[in-house]
């Protein structure tokens, strides 16, 4: 170990050494950076279900995982299982035998509908009437614990636990669609006190449902651009009206620069910061003056040892709908003031969609390729500018720029942000 | 390169269950002769439920739209939550919650049971399934209802009413969730990365779509209920408790400067997963339970939920490592709270320590009397289907 390998606050410095990736664009680092920089869109009408009488009928789901119906646990698992087996065979370690703690964000799951009308379906109660007692009835004649476990919010660690042989109990995150950069922070606190050399951080969110469709519909939160799903996400444009939900997964192997360093490990990037502030005005709205999200910005910039000035690009929350992008760009303004103007901004999220308790991770992922490629990827859509939050935000066409830090917003329902500074390896 | 441990003490408790509300009132049942649990066991036969108390939301969730944005498992957390900053002194100004870290362990809210109803009705008597989905859900569910819902929304909510910012992570996945949370906020403090925490948990037991989950597995109790310990396989099982569970963790610096009173030091937080076969899960629980030379003056506290096959291996571990230990499973009183379970015992524990509480005796066979008043506590809380873990309390002045 050498003083290189240690912050301004003496702690060690969080490197980097493996990434994956599986989002609407497809499966693998590769295959999604190539269409992100290309500015491709992976969103898309909506086959997996019935879509007649819903008022949004595109999304970014993921349906190339495999053919048979999946629970949201299923399709969560596997693409975490995906990404995060590819971040650990990119860092060289195996896959199998990882390690080190796992941390995943995973979405919150309950018993599926197809499921709850099975067990209707079965004659084996003597209550007619529909609902939960004459559920429980059939329950008790027809156990099965295979529906159970697509209830439990511990399964998908638990399957990835086990498959990924890491150690110790893993931690599952749910704080809404900061969750993948909160999963991130917890792997990083726990090298920066000793406990680990390495961690795997893991966002995955595999929930689109008719359900869950529907919840987010009634909130008003989704935009119902239906007629070119590709155009609907439009991050930062005067016409946005809401998100387009979408699924992925994103994977990152988090290693002490130290032990990186001595086992001559690739380092793709650095984790410089994280910062986080919860918010206590509104369930789904920010407090008006943006000072929680001001604050967590600010504590971010400041734990990675810089000031905005440091700051070379940002990878936006940005998820399109008229009330975040308002209050992002407001909180952005408030800490890098004019300078924010010419600070290139860009939002993943105008071609992969808002892949929710993924999203965090995913665009970790894509921050560190950023740095790494000297390569923004683009804000597509970006047609029709929104006059009140004049930003850089490398509309539409990728741009070559030799970068050092980036940072990279998370912001959810319930009052949850998270920011996270990735800097460039030496 | 680890830096020197600081003592994390508990400075405040919020505690709700079938038993009552507060401290006092679950070191007075927990120390009765004999003492019996508040069952409910009509409502939801055949399972038994440990249902919650009347409570008046108001004294912690005053204003009437917070407390209709919640349905009970939200408002049971923000209650307990609340009771716990009440407990720890904390003033309820926006400086001092500002600052103030939190860590919930969570499920999911409550389902518009009705709605279930209409559209599994609705769905006998079409072919068109998705489409009644779309229909009925679209139409009947209440909006706002989903953030009544979502696991993180319960310390959304501790936010808006109590006003504690300084970060909020909600973990989730029942046993394995409370343990965790208290072992990365014990973390997070003994190494400097925070102060001041709230930490733990609610679950609320009277839930239909809950039990039929569980009972898919097979989980629940379902013939008569007897102590956790004493449910012997084929009649075992778990019977479901409402708990609101709710800690204020802190630094022994920051404690002091506030002048704050302690109730104990968490001194250890353990917790690890894995196969259970053969002797899988008692060779794990005995490596986490920790290393106490005489245990004479040790209060163990197991969270056994009921399962007679986990259970035993429980049993097993605590004989070999603490022979001699006072042992009271405290699910007996309160039910089993999944993700709250270790969060009430390590309430229940830092209590008894504080107040030299000497806990009493419902199932002679399997759990142990304490001779005297505890100076520290062991506190287990095995996951019903993964997670094993173990917390260690000593008196707060100890070494």
């Amino acid at each position: 170990m050498s003083a290189s390998d240690f912050d301004h606050l003496g702690r060690p410095i969080i490197a980097v050494t493996g990434l994956g990736v599986v989002s609407s664009l497809g499966k693998g680092v590769e295959a999604n950076w190539e269409k992100l920089t290309g500015g491709v869109s992976g969103i898309h009408r909506i086959e997996r279900f019935e879509t007649e009488g819903l008022r949004t009928t595109i999304s970014g789901s993921v349906d190339f995982m495999g053919d048979e119906p999946m629970s949201s646990v299923d399709l969560s698992y596997r693409m975490a299982e995906a990404a995060g087996s590819e971040a650990i065979g990119m860092a060289g370690l195996p896959d199998d035998d990882f390690a080190g703690p796992l941390f995943l964000a995973a979405p919150p799951v309950e018993m599926e509908w197809r499921f709850r009308l099975a067990l209707d379906r079965l004659s084996a109660a003597e209550r007619e009437e529909a609902g939960y007692d004459r559920l429980l009835e059939i329950a008790r004649q027809h156990p099965d614990a295979s529906i159970y476990h697509s209830t439990q919010c511990s399964r998908i660690s638990e399957l990835l636990a086990d498959r990924l042989g890491t150690r110790g109990l893993p931690i599952t995150l749910s704080t809404a669609c900061a969750s993948g950069a909160s999963a991130i922070q917890l792997g990083v606190e726990a090298i920066r006190r000793g406990e680990t050399e390495r961690a795997v951080a893991i966002g995955t969110d595999g929930s689109i449902s008719q359900e869950s469709l529907i919840r987010f519909s009634l909130l008003s939160a989704l935009s119902t651009n239906n007629a070119v799903p590709e155009k609907a996400s439009k991050p930062f444009s005067k016409d946005r009206d809401g998100f387009v939900m979408a699924e992925g997964a994103g994977a990152l192997v988090l290693e002490s620069l130290a032990s990186a360093r001595a086992r001559g490990a690739k380092v793709h990037g650095l984790i410089l910061g994280c910062g986080e502030r919860a918010d206590d005005f509104h369930r789904t709205r920010s407090k008006p003056d943006g000072s929680p999200i001001i604050g967590a910005i600010k504590a971010g910039i400041e734990d990675a040892g810089l000031t905005p000035e440091g700051i070379d690009y940002i990878n936006a929350h940005g998820t399109s709908t008229p009330e975040n992008d308002r209050m992002e760009a407001t909180g952005l303004r408030a800490v890098f003031g004019d300078a924010l103007t010419t600070t290139p901004i860009s939002s993943n999220k105008s071609m992969i969609g808002h892949t929710l308790t993924a999203a965090g991770a995913i665009e970790a992922v894509f921050s560190i390729l950023t740095l790494r490629e000297s390569l923004l990827p683009p804000t597509i859509n970006y047609d029709n500018p929104d006059p009140a939050i004049e930003l850089d935000t490398v509309p539409n066409t990728a741009r070559k720029a030799e970068i050092s830090a980036v940072l990279s917003n998370s912001f959810g329902f319930g009052g949850q942000n998270a920011c996270l500074v990735f800097g460039r390896a030496a | 390169m680890p830096r020197p441990q600081r003592d994390v003490l508990v400075t405040g408790i919020g505690l709700v269950s079938s038993l009552g509300e507060g401290v006092a009132a679950h070191l007075e049942r927990f120390t009765a002769d004999a003492p019996q649990p508040s069952l409910e066991r009509e409502a939801y036969a055949p399972y038994s439920v440990h249902p919650l108390p009347q409570i008046d939301w108001s004294k912690q969730i005053p204003k009437r739209g917070d407390q209709r944005q919640m349905e009970t498992w939200q408002r049971l957390g923000t209650y307990a939550a609340g009771l716990a900053l009440e407990d720890a002194g904390v003033p309820a100004d926006e400086g001092a919650r500002s600052t103030i870290d939190m860590v919930v362990a969570a499920g999911g809210g409550e389902r518009d049971m009705s709605v279930d109803a209409m559209v599994m009705e609705r769905a006998r008597k079409t072919d068109d399934v998705e489409r009644v989905i779309n229909e009925t859900l679209s139409t009947e569910l209440r909006p706002t209802l989903f953030l009544a819902q979502l696991s993180n929304l319960l310390a959304g909510n501790i936010s808006i009413v109590h006003k504690v910012t300084g970060s909020s992570r909600t973990f989730m996945g029942e046993e394995a969730a409370g343990i965790s949370a208290l072992q990365s906020v014990r973390a997070r403090i003994a190494s400097g990365q925070s102060e001041i925490a709230l930490v733990g948990s609610a679950f609320s037991a009277e839930r239909k779509d809950l039990i039929l989950n569980f009972d898919l597995a097979e989980l629940m109790l379902k013939g008569e209920w007897k102590p956790v310990f004493a449910r012997q396989a084929g009649q075992d099982g778990i019977a479901v408790g409402s708990v609101g569970a709710f800690l204020v963790l802190e630094s022994r610096e920051h404690a002091e400067a506030r002048g704050a009173r302690a109730y104990a030091k968490l001194t250890q937080v353990e917790g690890d997963r894995g196969r259970r076969e053969g002797d899988g899960m008692k060779t794990r629980l005995s490596r986490l339970l920790p290393k106490i030379e005489n245990a004479d003056d040790t209060l163990v506290l197991s969270g056994a939920s009921g399962l007679a096959s986990i259970d035993g291996a429980e049993i097993d571990a605590l004989n070999e490592a603490y022979p001699n230990a006072a042992r009271i499973a405290y699910g007996t009183l309160t039910g089993h709270g999944f993700e709250a379970q270790m969060p009430m015992g390590v309430a229940l524990a830092a209590a008894a320590i504080h107040e030299g509480a000497r806990f009493s005796v419902t199932d002679p066979e399997h759990e142990r009397a304490p001779a005297g008043a505890p100076k520290r506590a062991v506190v287990t809380s095995i996951g019903h289907l993964h997670a094993e873990g173990a917390c260690h309390l000593e008196a707060a002045d100890g070494d």
